[in-house]
């Protein structure tokens, strides 16, 4: 009796398993390979002012790679911390080159920047990678990943050591980038995240990763500073940094289907090229990149099936059932100043704040400066004064 | 640990009472089955059940003509409680259930077993039934699928809908040629009759809002290849991944809600491409001419018949035969949530729904799965919140923040409570005020660790600060503190 419980159990997994082996062929198991069912990528550059240009024509390179190759906008959060387009500096205005004499322009005519200028800081970038987003933040602006979203992540600015500037005024550690990845793990936000960084001595950003299915690429090692690649004489500033451009290249001839795999996005820009030795990390990554598609991170190819199944509806029973009336609720129409609390708003009076006397250690702090100097000049010499 | 428990009522009819019972009926019986999903996990199931004889109005019931009249009669009769199932057992010479069927699944929760074999045979039939009217143990693995270790999920076992408080709904058409293809389609009257009715039964399960749109010049990112056998343009199955993404692009999709959003796309070809079918794998063209994507939507080519005359005006009017698309896009909005039929064994014979959609078991299924995985979501959701104010000792915790989490784990505990006895209804309401409390407490903005400094930070900033200044008053102090002694120690001295 007992025997036969599990025995049918495993008869119904045994015919329900063989069912679905034999379902699926090569094809269809090439596509369910890595797992995921959408992508999504978070492209930032951290710097502002003309001379960083650079930068912003890194990003968007990287965001034309991944819009090419599927990624709807929806799925794009860009963050670019100043205007190079339509920068008064730029003598070819709403345009951003990436090489020189002019021959690709990166810049579009359908880019969507969500996080622009002053608001790119870290306190948003972290905001954005956790989810901790105040609620009024539109849907444009939010990673809204799942546990089945490979997340690419590109950072591009000036970096040292274990930090990343920001804004020229402050800098996220790796500690904390990492710290954000694992709040990331813990919920599930992602199933496979690949994460470029394009600074200099990059691979520091990378060593204190410590959350599963993290894979990352850095422009140089430790030590090392990730140079620019040629400058432009007619724009008069630096157009992109070498790692970027090589790897600029090494896109463009990818499309949507093709193959190729992460060991030759590994190769891409070696020591001869880019004079930085660029490094990868893959020990947090569960499957062997020789198996990992470029488009698994850089394109957004959906797993389909082909519907087999139907309903059958029947169109009579149907009318039938809706003859019954539905009432309607009558609302009233509203006015829009009746909606918001904007009276409210307006004339509400600044919180009286309650005064506290001073405490603890300022307190102490007060009370041994002012003992000492009645002790050294003495009370009697204050008649003197007053 | 989850503990899940099923009633069930196994019903005898005369004629079908097996001769090897161990009790005479009515009688209950409990049976456990463990799963376990790693180590620290485990699911109990216990499948309740009483076994007892027909009364007199299920006796006639079950006199009816065929099987479908016998449930239709047998439903008000049964105790109809969510997750509940009523199992009528029938002699083996049955007419009720057909030819080589000796299961029958109604609508609603119950189903007609056809005796036979002896006890051990029935029991087994009974068990492989409930669990197919309940859950499997995939289906709980697969709900669980984030605690389960990696590997031992097959990957097609993570893609149905993750359970959510709301979806959104997006119904398109896809007109790439609108001067020669005037298409019309009725869409608020094919929501209101078909799509509201299975929205209505799912109601239960979340919110759902429904939108549609019609988009022209929106063309699909592959070329048809032309086959010169059937004179048709066919899309080959490797193809159909890339022809989503050009299209998702201008859907809209972003400015739909935080919910996640579930489009169906009906796309009515070109005339220099018509007719198109899609191949599958072996290549054979699909009968539904249609294919989804798990956890985004579905697509369907609607051909548009040539017309008879060369001669005609162009653009041609077309009417759309919404009973047949809803028919296709209703289908594939059960697969995207996982209710499939396809891996029964042969001898099942399943009721079909009609226009509701689903049946009530199915709904069931639902339920438990995400019952299940919203369970697990909170506490692995309170679980890293804990780790989180571990690791930063100095973040401060508002009070709304503090009563989500004390609410949650209320819900939570009273959710595992409701599930170990089985009011599957109470536990599932009861798992979702958990996971909205949760993720709320989670998600609350106020719990960047940015915000906070560790404590290295603060003396970094304030040891440069205060120790030039502090040293000459320590200095001062010392020497108070000198001559102060040295005053006790000297005799004072009197004049």
């Amino acid at each position: 009796m007992a025997a036969a419980v599990p025995a049918a159990a495993a008869l119904l997994l045994g015919c329900c398993g063989a069912a679905l082996a034999s379902g699926v062929q090569d094809q269809a198991e090439q596509f369910f390979r890595s797992g995921h069912t959408n992508n999504w990528a978070v492209l930032v550059c951290t710097s502002r002012f003309w001379f960083n240009y650079r930068h912003v024509a890194n990003t968007l390179s990287v965001y034309r790679s991944v819009k090419r190759l599927g990624i709807p906008d929806s799925h794009i959060v860009l963050m670019l911390a100043d205007d190079m387009a339509c920068n008064p500096r730029n003598p070819k205005p709403a345009t951003v080159f990436s090489h020189k004499n002019m021959e690709l322009n990166v810049y579009g005519d359908d880019v969507e920047v969500d996080y622009r200028s002053y608001e790119v800081t870290v306190e948003n970038f972290l905001r954005v990678l956790t989810g901790r987003i105040p609620p009024s933040t539109p849907r444009s602006k939010r990673l809204l990943s799942d546990d089945r979203s490979n997340i690419l992540i590109y950072m591009t600015g000036h970096g040292g050591n274990g930090f990343l500037k920001f804004q020229d005024s402050e800098e996220i550690t790796n500690v904390e980038l990492a710290d954000a990845f694992e709040q990331m793990w813990q919920k599930r936000r992602y199933n496979e995240l690949l994460f470029i960084i394009d600074t200099c001595q990059g691979a520091s950003m990378y060593e204190r990763f410590y959350s599963p299915n993290i894979m990352a690429l850095a422009s140089s090692q430790v030590g090392e500073d990730s140079l620019s690649h040629q400058p432009d004489l007619g724009i008069g500033v630096h157009l992109m940094d070498r790692y970027t451009f090589y790897v600029l290249e090494f896109l463009e001839e990818v499309h949507p289907a093709s193959q190729t795999n992460m060991n030759d996005l590994f190769q891409v820009c070696p020591k001869s090229l880019c004079v930085s030795t660029p490094g990868h990390r893959t020990d947090l990554f569960q499957r062997d990149p020789q198996n990992v598609l470029i488009t698994d991170f850089f394109g957004s190819v959906r797993k389909v099936e082909i519907t087999t199944e139907t309903i059958s509806l029947d169109p009579d029973l149907a009318d039938f059932e809706r003859k019954l009336p539905k009432d309607e609720l009558a609302t009233e129409p509203q006015k829009y100043a009746e909606q918001l609390p904007v009276a409210q708003i307006i004339h509400q009076k600044p919180k009286q704040k309650d005064w506290h006397p001073p405490g603890g250690f300022i307190l102490g702090l007060w009370a041994l400066i002012i003992m000492v100097f009645f002790k050294t000049y003495g009370i009697k010499h204050m008649k003197h004064i007053f | 640990q989850f503990q899940l428990a099923v009633p069930v009522a196994v019903v005898f009819s005369p004629g079908s009472v097996p001769g090897d019972l161990p009790r005479p009926l009515p009688f209950r019986d409990v049976q456990e089955m463990e799963i376990p999903v790693n180590l620290r996990t485990t699911v109990t199931t216990r499948y309740e059940t009483i076994y007892r004889s027909t009364t007199a109005q299920e006796e006639a019931a079950l006199e009816a003509a065929t099987a479908r009249e016998a449930d239709a009669a047998l439903h008000p009769l049964q105790d109809a409680s969510l997750g509940s199932l009523t199992l009528y057992v029938v002699p083996e010479t049955s007419s009720l259930l057909p030819q080589g069927i000796s299961v029958y699944v109604g609508k609603h929760r119950s189903a007609l077993v056809r005796a036979g074999g002896g006890l051990a045979a029935l029991r087994a039939r009974l068990q492989q039934l409930t669990q197919v009217m309940s859950f499997t143990v995939s289906s709980i693995t697969a709900a669980l699928s984030d605690r389960v270790p990696n590997g031992q999920l097959s990957p097609d076992a993570r893609r149905h809908l993750k359970s959510s408080l709301g979806y959104e709904i997006t119904f398109s058409l896809l007109n790439p040629d609108p001067k020669s293809h005037a298409v019309d389609w009725d869409i608020e009257d094919a929501v209101n009759r078909y799509v509201q009715p299975v929205l209505d039964k799912l109601s239960l399960v979340a919110n759902f809002s429904v939108d549609s749109q019609i988009l022209y010049y929106a063309v699909l990112g592959v070329t048809p290849r032309f086959d010169k056998e059937s004179s048709s343009f066919l899309l080959s199955a490797h193809s159909l991944p890339h022809v989503i993404n050009p299209v998702e692009a201008r859907l809209g999709s972003s400015a739909a809600s935080l919910y996640p959003v579930l489009n169906f796309l009906l796309y009515v070809p070109e005339r220099s491409h018509s007719p198109l079918y899609i191949q599958d794998k072996d290549g054979a063209p699909a009968s539904t001419n249609a294919f989804h994507s798990p956890r985004w939507g579905g697509i369907m080519v609607y051909n548009v018949e040539a017309p008879a005359s060369p001669q005609a005006s162009l653009p041609l009017h077309v009417e759309v035969d919404m009973v047949r698309v809803m028919e296709v896009f209703l289908a594939q909005l059960r697969l995207l949530f996982g209710l499939s039929r396809e891996e029964l064994p042969p001898e099942f014979l399943l009721e079909s729904p009609g226009n509701e959609g689903l049946a009530d078991w199915e709904l069931d299924r639902l339920l438990w799965a995400h019952t299940v995985e919203n369970i697990a979501t909170v506490s692995t959701t309170l679980t890293s919140l804990a780790q989180l104010l571990d690791k930063i000792g100095n973040i401060v915790i508002k009070d709304d923040v503090a009563s989500e989490v004390y609410r949650a784990v209320a819900s939570a505990q009273s959710a595992v409570a409701e599930l170990a006895v089985g009011h599957l209804h109470s536990a599932f309401q009861a798992s979702k005020e958990a996971v909205t409390s949760s993720e709320r407490a989670f998600f609350d903005p106020s719990l960047l660790h940015l915000l906070y400094f560790p404590d290295d930070q603060k003396f970094a900033i304030y040891i440069p600060l205060f120790l030039p200044m502090a040293v000459p008053i320590l200095l001062s102090l010392a020497k108070i503190v000198r001559e102060t002694r040295q005053r006790k120690k000297e005799p004072t001295k009197v004049d």
